[in-house]
């Protein structure tokens, strides 16, 4: 506690924020502790520590088909997805274009409908137009709801930056073409890496779209759907849920720096 | 082909929506000028400074710079070069790639780009700066930066908009002079856009004074200060007491003005023409004008009696409003602190009298 009482808030503040992160974290945190468990139930009391269902894990072969799949899908989603973003976000953060706000408006209309709809929507414009289900198919609807986040993070981005330094390339004699791969996109460059990770998080866990829209194939969180129907598999989820949680969130945490130290730099650049 | 100045500009206007950003401006620049645009913000001198950079296509009109028409140049090619209003520095360059980003099409041997990028470092007396990030930079320095980014370019014309705006005021003093030399040194055509009438005052060779996208006057410095032809420059450059009169008759060199403050005064005959009975407004810059005590024998040629209403003391000089007899606007007085001036003993509600010469009396038309 703070020994400053001006500084510090009403005495129930910090056991609010206590309860919150507890509710937050401790689900999350009981995933890997049960992954370590000596019981195929997870319940407590705990029965021991043991290594076999991370060694378990490691002998699934549809586990590994399905993680091949979601980075057939994440990957060239992610790469889309941001190639999308850049074009959007550099159209509606230049100054002068029409209906700004509607645009910006449409773009990010996929994030506030329910995926399941959106899901079923694209089931039913896949069958009509007799397109087969496949990754391909998922990869389409993980564009749709990526790109919204990609603009986010890179409008932040370009916004942020002086238009006056694109001009400034502009009047040292070079074409728009080469401004945009000298300035704008080596400037943007921290919030593109940011988009890339994001996206690729969002398409590599996404559940929904990917299970209305696949065909034979199955992606990691399908895979871990269908395994959780034997009870017998649940600790070998635990783990793989683990592992998924501790690779997730270290490349959130890379893609936040990325995007924190481009705006520090920036922060300094335009003063 | 008829012979055009260095930079003409004929007739240009532009138009955003409804707003006439920039109305019918003619203006002629010579080569080697150090050339001034000053007015308030929104007078349209950044437009026409990005219109000569060719940022903005004129609605109407045509410049040229060196006798070629520039609007069918795209600004990639234009001999015209750009210092922007902050500088513009690149964020994810050294200071060294961001002198050099203008000399890429060159293609330059890497030992002569590092001659001219050193060269110009040299200039704006940075040198060993060259691994330094953008971020690294103090204010003064970007902008010399800035200055040798654009200058290694070899334009014929360097754009300046707002060039010491972001800079505090010591310093800002200090680059005036700086530039200035550089220019002198260079001898390239500088264009400048300025809101601060003492930075235009101070580099210009010629000033053009803007005001809702119009010229309204341009010429040398002290021209326009001390014999401004509107009552807009005379506002805007310096301080001026402005008092309403009515022209009685002429005699002589010398108009004769009836005022219902100053009483008949006289001014020099110039070059604007008055008629007889026509209503004007009499210029009289604070500086030109004296106090002395009211019991004063000195004989003076204009003298009236006034009251003291407030003195502020300024450091080196103070400024002492009075009030005439009518006690309409109160009329300023600026004068030098200097050791045993009047200017010191001076306190509200003294009696005093005013005194000008003829020669400093502005007449101004009123529109």
């Amino acid at each position: 506690m703070s020994a400053n009482p001006e500084k510090s808030g009403p005495s129930w503040l910090g056991t609010y924020t206590v309860c919150y992160l507890i509710f937050i974290y401790l689900p999350v945190l009981l995933l890997p502790v049960f992954s370590f468990n000596d019981a195929i139930y997870v319940a407590f009391p705990m029965k021991g520590f043991t290594t076999r269902w991370w060694a378990e894990l490691a002998q699934q072969d549809g586990l590994f088909e399905a993680l091949k799949n979601s980075f057939l899908v994440a990957v060239p989603v992610s790469l889309v997805s941001t190639a999308l973003g850049i074009c959007s976000a550099k159209a509606l953060t230049g100054y002068r274009l029409f209906g700004k706000q509607i645009f910006t408006g449409l773009f990010t209309l996929p994030l506030v409908i329910p995926f399941i709809i959106l899901g079923i929507s694209l089931l039913i414009a896949f069958n009509s137009y007799g397109l087969p289900l496949s990754l391909w198919s998922v990869g389409i609807g993980h564009v749709l709801i990526c790109v919204p986040f990609s603009l986010f993070v890179l409008m932040s981005r370009l916004e942020s930056f002086d238009h006056s330094i694109e001009e400034a390339s502009l009047d040292l004699g070079e074409t728009p073409w080469m401004t945009f791969w000298l300035v704008t996109f080596p400037v943007a460059m921290p919030g593109i890496l940011a988009s890339l990770l994001l996206t690729f998080t969002i398409s590599f866990d996404e559940f929904l779209l990917a299970f209305f829209l696949t065909g034979n194939d199955s992606t990691l969180p399908i895979y871990i759907y269908s395994q959780l129907r034997f009870p017998a598999k649940l600790p070998a989820v635990l783990a793989l849920g683990s592992a998924i949680l501790v690779v997730t969130f270290i490349i959130v945490t890379i893609a936040e720096r990325l995007r924190r130290q481009g705006d520090a730099q920036l922060g300094t650049g335009v003063e | 082909m008829t012979e055009r100045s260095f930079i003409s500009i004929q007739d240009v206007s532009k138009h955003f929506g409804d707003v006439r950003a920039v109305d019918n401006v003619d203006l002629e620049i010579a080569k080697g000028e150090f050339f001034g645009l000053l007015g308030p913000s929104g007078c349209g001198k950044t437009t026409l400074l990005r219109m000569l950079a060719g940022f903005e296509t004129p609605t109407s009109g045509e410049i040229f710079i060196d006798n070629e028409p520039s609007a069918a140049v795209p600004h990639f090619l234009r001999p015209v070069n750009m210092v922007f209003q902050n500088y513009a520095i690149f964020p994810h360059l050294n200071v060294f790639q961001n002198i050099a980003f203008g000399l890429r099409k060159d293609k330059l041997s890497k030992d002569e780009l590092t001659r001219q990028v050193d060269t110009a470092l040299e200039m704006i007396k940075l040198e060993g700066y060259g691994n330094r990030g953008a971020h690294e930079l103090s204010g003064g320095q970007r902008q010399r930066v800035a200055l040798a980014r654009a200058l290694v370019k070899k334009p014929k014309v360097l754009l300046l908009d707002e060039p010491l705006g972001a800079l505090d005021k010591k310093l800002r003093e200090q680059m005036q002079l700086e530039l200035r030399d550089l220019q002198r040194e260079l001898g390239i055509t500088f264009v400048f856009v300025t809101h601060d009438q003492e930075e235009a005052l101070t580099m210009s060779d010629r000033i053009a004074v803007m005001a809702d996208g119009k010229v309204l006057e341009q010429g040398a410095p002290a021209k326009i200060y001390e014999r401004p032809q509107t009552r807009f420059a005379a506002d805007f450059l310096g301080s001026m007491n402005f008092i309403d009169g009515q022209i009685k008759g002429i005699d002589g060199d010398a108009y004769v003005i009836e005022t219902d403050q100053l009483g008949t005064i006289k001014a020099p005959n110039t070059a604007q023409k008055f008629a007889e009975g026509e209503k004007l407004t009499i210029g009289l810059r604070p500086e030109n004008i004296q106090i002395s005590p009211r019991a004063s024998k000195v004989q003076r040629e204009n003298s009236v009696n006034a009251v003291v209403k407030t003195a502020a003391y300024l450091g080196d000089r103070a400024h002492i409003y009075v009030v005439l007899k009518d006690a309409s606007e109160p009329v300023l007085v600026t004068m030098q602190n200097l050791e045993g001036a009047i200017s010191n003993t001076l306190e509200s509600n003294l009696d005093v009298a005013i005194s000008w010469s003829d020669r400093s009396v502005l007449m101004l038309k009123n529109s």
